[in-house]
């Protein structure tokens, strides 16, 4: 799916100047606890779905080389977060929605996870 | 749609309150970060976290949500559970991680509340 | 016979201020571009990334200040950490998927959800941590380098 479908989809606001709408995305996961970003993605250009809006969000998307990120609830980055995913060449974008609606609207539409869930885990 | 559907319907293991399943659902909540659930929750929310520790359950009482789904495969702390058997709040555990967890609740009909 | 897995081809040592959250993630970032400029497969890159992020997140989270050395060598990388701060009371405990000290500031930040440790074993070779309760703690881990990709 492309950046601009699931800005319309999320009713999203991008913050990054300059972002290239077409770009893929083949995969999403939500996260809001750092270790999460960095052990869900098993590849690169994943959309990161979040309610942590510091830099340190960037910097764990860069190391995972993240596609894009949208963060949800209304939130937007602060100067320096801003300025690192320029930086870094990560897309930025804000929906009003809350994690449960974004990942809900995405999922109904197709969009799926990279690890869908953990080997050994409960049922 | 009560705690109890959305446990058969996934097969979620009941780690607590087994006896307060028939509460209701009103929509859901996805976060990890706990002054976000006390700030946006509304009461009778599902919520879906990775965090496992007692503090979620002081939560969930405060915001009187209707019970907790530990996404991810994560198992509530030995403390957890005893808070949560002690307030009466429903931990369920899931091997699917968030997103996955909360697009197959979306398409079961629990949606997410309207935009802040 | 000289072994070449000692021949060091590059060092840097970074200092981690600890509590200092600003900052948190920095060096790890250095240390990406350092590898990226040298050259070293994506995977090598990725896992090495976020094995020092986790390392770094841990100094900045729990410790009172660390010191992070990267050294690049023809057959491997090696990360080693050393902090002064608390240190880790039960290793094996510490090293378990979930478990975490995190106070709330921590968890609030996004961190603490007690998968550091373990998302360092799962990226790296090698893994040795150590740690002397109320002093600090000790952490290194290895990557090997894939013979057919690296220079």
């Amino acid at each position: 799916m492309k950046l601009r479908e699931i800005r319309d989809i999320l009713d999203a606001e991008v913050i990054t100047e300059g972002t290239d709408l077409e770009k893929e995305i083949k995969y999403v996961f939500a996260a809001d606890l750092l270790s999460d970003v960095l052990a869900l993605s098993k590849g690169p250009g994943a959309l990161l779905i979040t309610g942590v809006t510091h830099p340190q969000v960037i910097y764990a998307g860069n190391t995972i080389d993240l596609g894009a990120i949208v963060f949800v609830r209304g939130k937007q980055p602060n100067e320096a977060t801003l300025q690192l995913a320029i930086q870094n060449q990560i897309p930025l974008l804000a929906t009003r929605y809350i994690m449960f609606e974004a990942c809900g609207r995405l999922y109904q539409l197709g969009m799926r996870a990279c690890i869908e869930k953990v080997k050994n885990g409960p049922g | 749609m009560t705690v109890f559907d959305i446990v058969k319907s996934f097969g979620l293991k009941v780690r607590a309150g087994k006896d307060r399943l028939h509460e209701e659902v009103q929509e859901g909540y996805a976060s990890d970060l706990l002054s976000d659930v006390i700030a946006h929750s509304r009461k009778g929310n599902i919520w879906v976290t990775i965090q496992t520790h007692p503090n979620i359950v002081a939560v969930a009482t405060m915001k009187e949500l209707s019970g907790i789904i530990l996404a991810g495969g994560r198992e509530p702390e030995a403390d957890t559970i005893q808070k949560a058997e002690q307030e009466g709040i429903p931990i369920l555990a899931s091997p699917l991680f968030t997103f996955e967890l909360v697009g197959r609740l979306y398409q079961i009909g629990i949606s997410g509340m309207s935009p802040c | 016979m000289v072994r070449v897995e000692n021949h060091i081809r590059f060092q840097e040592v970074f200092h981690i201020q600890g509590g200092n959250f600003t900052n948190a993630g920095s060096i790890s970032s250095q240390v990406k571009e350092i590898l990226k400029r040298a050259g070293f497969s994506d995977n090598v890159i990725r896992r090495t990334s976020i094995a020092t992020f986790e390392a770094e997140m841990n100094v900045v989270c729990y410790a009172d200040r660390g010191d992070l050395s990267l050294l690049i060598t023809p057959r491997f990388l090696k990360v080693v950490v050393d902090d002064e701060g608390s240190g880790i009371h039960d290793v094996n405990l510490a090293m378990r998927e979930g478990y975490s000290t995190a106070n709330e500031k921590i968890r609030e930040l996004g961190f603490g959800a007690g998968m550091g440790l373990s998302n360092i074993k799962k990226n790296t070779d090698e893994m040795l941590l150590t740690s002397k309760f109320r002093q600090g703690t000790h952490l290194e881990f290895v990557i090997y380098l894939d013979k057919q990709n690296e220079g």
